[in-house]
């Protein structure tokens, strides 16, 4: 009621006059006495307020005395009336403010106040000089946390932390508990934070106004572990988490050449808010093991696909060179192949961790420079099946809405998808929806994060996705929910589908999926009748092979009940790699030129081959698993890859490593020794992501700008500069330098991003696309009048059941599903290298339910073998109970226990996705001799 | 800071933070059955809990977390919050069996509570646990104590040890007649006459307003008005029964409630009906055992009986009666603070506005009222305005309940004139002046309400008739002191109390109570620093607690000021 209003409201309604001090002043309806004096440039003290946390009036250091109230009021939680007569700076007010802070002093001391304390700030501002109190007494810090320390001598309970961590984030870790003086934050039942449930997000680090949390130094020199200093920093550079697809904004702070600490910044993906990859991930790149110079591979050594961890020594495989000798090797062998083999026994994979640019060159070269069409990249592995099914169904593979949408859905409906743990920040804005009323379904054979703040927990059985969406689609045409006017309107086909899931009603479908019907009906119930109904889902449904199938249910489930072409509607494949979208945008797909027109449409095709000035192959080229094939085939015989590590991210790992073996050549450009280096004939050192500059686009569609803010190590080039000189080896006349320059050329290949140039980029950092010029501000929100297909409607396509390719028999009797955990990014070499994150999720685990444990007979930490018809690994068994029964989970990060030495590399006919979130299994107990898998 | 090693590792074998306890989950599901999982029910959970167990156990919070869908940290920090509740993490030793809980506020404090506190620790041992703890509301019979639930007051060190040995616990419900016979005898007549639409809800408005009733709770809120302005309310909108009285020498409520349960009940009902409330919440102070005991009966009975008599219309809503039981904290007696508790949170009090009456419980419009106004409310409608009205002294409307104690020589519940002096007070009803004793002060409205000198002992004690003098009646609890005490002694117990139960949610509050309370322990007072300090608790504090605290502190400066004065 007295709560300041949204931004919306503000703008539009009638301002209300009141006088600050005898100044008249105009404050939006609901805008705060602290907020309208901020936005007049009066600073009114204040410590427990800030902006993006909702105001909690408890400080005290904001009060106010206004005219004809018996007591000071918070300005930061008062919204002032017509006439009101507010004073900040009476006689009155500025003792109690000054008071408030005299009291905090006493209670925490400038000792313990770190630099950029906002105490310090406001007793400098206030005059208060020091404190008349006695002082509270001091406590024992807590550095239990590997990242985040914390001094509560510093800490003035103003509760930013726990609203930051409760509220913004919805962690719940934060408590404020016992009372009076005695009050202070704890971490779960008053826990060290390390051992806490804490996942280090560490918003309330940057809640904290006095330093009572710290981020801990990282750096290997004997400050290590020390809180930072958070004013230390030479410079700050706006950039971008390197991670994930949401896409979060962040800035750098970098002291002595490296980066001292991390900042979320206001993006409009992430507005402040970060995950522990991004806030404490980021010393990778300083990691000792970075390539620093270009190898090539010693004479006479083998290439062995078979070995169990790269070892730390390369020096018996591999001995430096300088980059003219690894370029001419690389290029000269790509260039003989090309010319005595032909184009098509050439083949590059790219990756969705480097900038647009990069995508698109590397696409470019290997279209032009090697002449094929045999371009991939982990979308292959990721979303492949999902925009298969989305160009077939509405004819765009992109997000028809931006995750902050949530906020406008009254049902969310999550499947396949565990964002608290892999897109942490997407995660909050559902977070906060619930909070404010929206009903979330959570649909996965796991009980993740997500399912405490779900209406409705479906764990469905793993494989029988058709099955259960079906049976929706089913309720929704026979309870007549289906939305008429828009099916007729927009949508085609609609008989085939009707047809199609009349014999899947959700009581027969029940003992399939093992969800009741009365749920499945109650589901489809509250999706279709709910004024706006948002789909999200990520792996779960895609690695299948009915990848495709699962996603048309879901399309149809969407379009069946007109949810989608409104604010909190649609279909929003969560995207996994920071710039998955931007490079398959950008044309790092076989069958796609850049803007996804296929690379056998003659006109398309046309197009691009006028700009490029080079002709295109009209024939589609093979996809990542059939390029793995093909090389094992010995049908392809020299790749490029860059920044991709086929040798741990494809399924079946045995045969792809010796697939990757048998290559003539292979020439990987990395920042690590990757598993996929081990077996390169020469490794080129390239840029990580804080070394280079570049746009990159977010699982939104938001064209971003990442910038650099550190230098390379030793002599790395910057990838574009090495795709730049490779091109030119090859016999291209490519004079790019800049990526702003490759920038501008896509912007002519590709409409979408028409109305995005670079300096509209570099002045607002963030344009959603389809930006189709420099007027247009961006469309968060398509399809509202019309599909991107020939007809303008929407295809509904049914699908039929269809088993997982393996299933379990009495051999391998477990289902292995595989997938990611908070802390490791993909493969691994990234974050295995950040010391926190490799600190707290040290090493590689398969988590079963207490029941599985038990029957294996294992406890919890025991190593356990798991086997599969292509592989055995040896790793520790955790606790898990939200796994189902005879089932289990292994994370792909870890290269000493690779999951994908088990996984199934049978793939999705259309997607070409392969099925890694299913393959039959089984577990038993390890020797206990393998017991120190890690050293402690 | 100390030094450690960055290498971090932990456990591999289970998910991050405490891991869950399968035979802590199986137990509490046990001790929750017939509770509905929702986080409002997260209090009588925990009562569930630690009158089980005698504490609350790590692992059972945990695995009430889960069962509630609440993190670990939203379970304890509200059952850190409550002094009823005894955490203990793993590897604590839990409290002993059994806990011997002896008053320390002001008027036990007068009649030797504290030496007793310490001489009982001593002869019972380890195996009894004493606490001093604030008012139990049985000031009358000081010093005061409870063994578990049974009450011992007086408490001698001999009464309390023939009560533990006798294994005497629990304190027995007040011997009041069951609904049947109630009914019989013709109680909740004015509700029936609601009911049967005889009175309409202008009258009941009209009557309140008339006869001048006030909110006797301590905020003296024209009763009437606040009715209607619930009932004016966008609906649906909720009531609350606040008999979380905790106002150190206050147990007039108590008194109500064991002397006449359905009078109170019969106006917590009218007032439901004519604000059109959908339920009605009775929140219980803990202590008040014997009264929980009585409405675990009775409310039920009244269920049954109102199914019947009581058609649920859109108009006139039939209300679920709910009993909420507190766990020991003095702030919950403030409206917004016990909402709070209500709804299963810490009873940290809500910024105003928005005022209860618009945004209450559960986010409704809510009614909210003390005990006595209630019964009073029913007996305005029974003899009409005017009968209560005529019954003040000095131009003053009513009746008052005063709870009297400290050196009077018959202390209690008096039932008296509003506006009656202390002097008239002390003299007519309470028997006078204890043998050997002479008013020297007075304390008018408990902890809060400041103190006064004898040579103040003629002004009417009402509401809005001491803030001149820098005081206030509150609830009518009146605590007399004589030579033998001395203000400043009342003053630094005070501040005690209000530093042990401050809520801890704003500055001036917690972290002026406890820097307040050193400073006068000084035998020269700070006058100036205490001013300061007062002055901005007064000023810039959330609720009346933090407002409130500093008048004792004041009243001593401005009244006694040669007791902390050099001489």
């Amino acid at each position: 009621m007295n709560a300041p209003a949204s931004a919306a409201t503000l703008a539009a309604a009638v301002p209300v006059r009141f006088s600050l001090d005898g100044r008249p002043l105009e404050a939006a309806p609901g805008e705060s006495i602290l907020a309208c004096a901020a936005r007049h440039g009066i600073g009114i003290p204040h410590l427990c307020h800030k902006d993006g946390l909702r105001p909690d009036g408890n400080c005290r250091a904001c009060v106010v005395e206004i005219d004809g109230e018996r007591v000071l009021a918070p300005s930061c939680c008062r919204s002032p009336v017509e006439g009101m007569a507010v004073k900040a700076t009476s006689a009155r007010a500025l003792a109690s403010q000054r008071m408030v802070v005299e009291l905090l002093l006493a209670d925490a001391p400038v000792a313990a106040q770190r630099a950029d304390s906002e105490l310090l700030q406001w007793a400098a501002a206030l005059g208060v000089a020091g404190t008349r109190f006695a002082p509270r007494e001091a406590g024992a810090p807590d550095m239990s946390h590997p990242a985040m320390a914390v001094d509560l001598d510093a800490c003035i309970q103003c509760g930013r932390c726990v609203r930051a961590c409760r509220e913004e984030q919805v962690n719940d870790v934060i408590g404020y508990a016992w009372r009076g003086d005695a009050a202070r934050i704890v971490f779960d039942q008053d826990d060290p934070m390390g051992a806490s449930t804490c996942v280090a997000c560490g918003e309330c680090v940057q809640a904290c106004p006095t330093g009572a949390l710290l981020p801990r130094r990282l750096g290997a020199g004997a400050d290590a572990g020390t809180p930072v200093d958070p004013t230390a920093a030479e410079r700050k550079v706006d950039s971008l988490c390197p991670f994930c697809g949401v896409g979060c904004q962040l800035t750098y702070h970098v002291r002595d050449e490296r980066i001292d600490w991390v900042e979320g910044r206001d993006g409009p993906a992430n507005h402040g808010r970060l995950c522990v990859k991004g806030r404490f991930g980021f010393d990778y790149a300083s990691s000792p093991d970075r390539l620093t110079v270009p190898l090539v591979r010693r004479d006479g050594v083998a290439k062995d696909p078979h070995f169990e961890r790269v070892p730390a020594d390369w020096r018996a495989s591999f001995r430096e060179a300088s980059w003219e000798e690894a370029m001419t090797r690389a290029a000269g062998g790509f260039v003989k192949i090309r010319d005595t083999v032909g184009p098509q026994a050439l083949a590059g994979f790219g990756s969705a961790k480097g900038s647009n640019e990069e995508a698109y060159l590397f696409q470019k070269l290997v279209r032009t420079g090697f002449g094929t069409n045999n371009v991939d990249h982990c979308t292959r592995l990721c979303h492949a099946s999902s925009v298969a099914a989305l160009l077939e169904g509405i004819g765009s593979g992109a997000v028809s809405n931006q995750v902050s949408d949530v906020a406008h859905a009254e049902v969310i409906f999550v499947i396949g998808a565990n964002p608290t743990v892999n897109h942490p920040v997407a995660a909050t804005w559902i977070k906060n929806a619930v909070k404010r009323g929206a009903t979330l379904i959570v649909a996965d054979p796991r009980r993740t994060g997500l399912a405490r703040h779900a209406a409705h927990v479906l764990q469905f059985r793993a494989d029988t996705d058709v099955a259960m969406l079906n049976a929706m689609l089913h309720t929704v045409i026979d309870e007549g929910l289906v939305d008429r006017a828009f099916v007729e309107a927009r949508t085609e086909d609609y008989e085939a589908l009707a047809a199609n899931v009349r014999e899947f009603s959700p009581e027969r479908m029940a003992p399939v999926c093992g969800i009741d019907a009365q749920t499945l009906r109650t589901v489809a119930r509250r999706f279709a009748r709910s004024r706006g109904s948002m789909i999200l889902w990520g792996m779960g449904v895609s690695q299948h092979v009915h990848g495709t199938d699962n996603a048309r249910c879901l399309i149809a489930l969407s379009l069946l009940t007109g949810q989608i072409g409104r604010p909190g509607t649609g279909l929003h494949p969560l995207r996994g790699q920071n710039n998955v979208q931007g490079a398959s945008d950008a044309g790092l797909i076989p069958m796609m030129l850049p803007d996804y027109h296929r690379v056998d449409d003659p006109v398309a095709a046309g197009v691009i081959e006028r700009l490029w000035g080079a002709p295109v192959d009209p024939n589609p080229g093979l996809t990542v698993v059939e390029i793995i094939n093909a090389a094992a085939a010995g049908t392809i015989r020299g790749m490029y890859v860059m920044g991709e590590n086929p040798a741990m991210s494809d399924p079946d790992l045995g045969h792809a490593r010796e697939a990757l073996a048998a290559l003539d050549l292979l020439v990987v450009q990395d920042i690590f020794p990757t598993e996929t280096a081990w077996l390169a004939d020469v490794i080129l050192p390239a840029s990580a992501f804080p070394e280079k500059t570049g746009s990159f686009t977010n699982t939104d569609r938001m064209v971003q700008l990442g910038r650099q803010a550190v230098a390379l190590p030793g002599a790395a080039r910057q990838d574009l500069a090495i795709i730049v000189d490779m091109a030119r080896r090859l016999g291209l006349d490519w004079t790019y330098t800049h990526p702003s320059e490759v920038f501008a050329e896509m912007r002519q290949a590709m409409g979408s991003i028409g109305g995005i140039d670079w300096r509209r980029l570099e002045a607002q950092g963030s344009v959603t696309y389809p930006c189709e010029g420099p007027d247009d501000p961006g469309q968060p929100l398509v399809f509202i009048e019309r599909f991107p297909t020939a007809s303008g409607r929407a295809r509904l396509v049914p699908a039929s059941l269809r088993t997982a390719d393996e299933t379990p028999d009495a051999e391998y009797p477990m289902v292995l599903i595989t997938g990611r955990q908070l802390e490791h990014w993909h493969t691994g070499s990234m974050t295995r290298r950040a010391r926190v994150l490799d600190a707290v999720e040290p090493e590689a685990t398969a988590s079963l339910n207490a029941r599985e444990l038990e029957r294996i007979g294992v406890a919890p930490g025991d190593p356990v073998a798991i086997a599969s018809r292509r592989g055995r690994v040896v790793l520790r068994a955790r606790l898990d109970d939200g796994i189902p029964d005879r089932t289990v989970f292994m994370p792909f990060a870890y290269a000493e226990a690779a999951a994908n030495l088990l996984t199934n590399p049978a793939l999705d006919p259309l997607g070409k996705i392969p099925e890694l979130k299913y393959c039959a299994v089984r577990v038993a107990r390890a020797q206990p001799a393998a017991a120190p898998l890690r050293a402690p | 800071m100390t030094e450690q090693p960055l290498h971090f590792r932990r456990p591999v074998g289970r998910p991050r933070g405490r891991p869950p306890d399968p035979a802590a989950a199986a137990r509490l599901r046990g001790l929750l059955v017939g509770l509905a999982r929702r986080p409002d029910l997260l209090i009588e959970c925990l009562h569930r809990i630690q009158d089980a167990d005698g504490h609350l156990a790590a692992p059972m919070l945990a695995a009430l977390a889960d069962e509630l869908s609440l993190a670990q940290a939203e379970v304890f920090e509200v059952a850190t919050f409550y002094h009823h509740f005894d955490v203990r993490r793993e590897g604590e030793t839990p409290p002993p069996p059994l806990t011997v809980r002896v008053c320390e506020s002001i008027s036990c404090a007068m009649q030797g509570g504290e030496s007793l506190a310490d001489a009982l620790a001593v002869t019972l041992g380890d195996t009894v646990r004493v606490q001093r703890v604030p008012c139990i509301g049985r000031c009358a019979q000081a010093p005061a104590a409870v063994v578990d639930r049974y009450p011992v007051a007086p408490a001698t060190l001999e009464s309390l040890r023939a009560a533990v040995d006798a294994g005497l616990r629990e304190c027995a419900p007040p011997p009041v007649p069951d609904l049947a016979v109630a009914l019989a005898a013709g109680a909740y007549a004015q509700l029936r006459r609601c009911l049967s639409g005889m009175l309409e809800r202008e009258t009941v408005f009209a009557t309140l307003e008339a006869g001048g009733l006030r909110g006797l709770g301590g905020a003296g809120f024209p009763t009437g008005r606040k009715w209607r302005t619930v009932a004016a309310q966008p609906g649906p909108r909720l009531m609350a029964v606040n008999a979380d009285e905790g106002e150190p020498g206050t147990f007039k409520d108590r008194d109500w409630l064991e002397r006449e349960p359905h009078r109170i009940l019969e106006g917590m009902l009218i007032g439901a009906w004519t604000v059109g409330a959908q339920a009605c919440y009775f929140y219980l102070r803990d202590e008040y055992a014997g009264v929980r005991t009585m409405l675990e009966t009775l409310l039920p009975q009244l269920e049954a009986w109102l199914a019947a008599a009581w058609p649920d219309t859109a108009a006139s809503p039939r209300p679920v009666l709910h009993l909420r039981r507190g766990a020991g904290a003095y702030v919950c007696g403030e409206e917004s603070a016990m909402i709070e508790s209500i709804e299963g949170r810490r009873g940290m009090p809500r910024l105003r506005p928005p005022y209860v009456a618009q945004v209450g419980l559960f986010g409704r419009p809510t009614l909210v009222n003390n005990p006595e106004t209630l019964a009073w409310a029913v007996t305005l409608l029974e003899h009409g305005p005017e009968w209560y009205a005529a019954r003040g002294r000095r131009e003053r409307r009513g009746l008052r309940s005063f709870s009297v104690s400290g050196r009077v020589r018959e202390p209690g519940v008096k039932v008296a004139p509003a506006g009656i002096s202390l002097r008239e007070l002390v003299d007519e009803y309470c028997g006078g002046m204890a043998d050997g004793h002479r008013l020297y002060g007075f304390l008018p409205g408990g902890a809060s309400g400041g103190i006064l000198p004898a040579a103040l002992a003629d002004l009417p004690l009402d509401f809005d008739t001491l803030a001149a003098h820098g005081a206030f009646v509150g609830s009518c609890a009146v605590i007399v002191l004589s030579q033998h005490d001395r203000a400043r002694d009342a003053a630094a117990n005070l501040m005690n109390f209000f530093r042990h139960e401050s809520c801890g949610q704003c500055t001036p509050c917690r972290v002026g109570t406890a820097k307040a309370q050193p400073l006068l322990a000084a035998p020269v007072w700070d006058a100036a620093l205490l001013g300061e300090l007062s002055q901005a608790m007064r000023d810039a504090s959330i609720c009346g607690l933090g407002q409130a605290a500093p008048n004792p502190v004041d009243s001593v400066l401005r009244f006694f000021s040669d007791e902390v004065t050099e001489r």
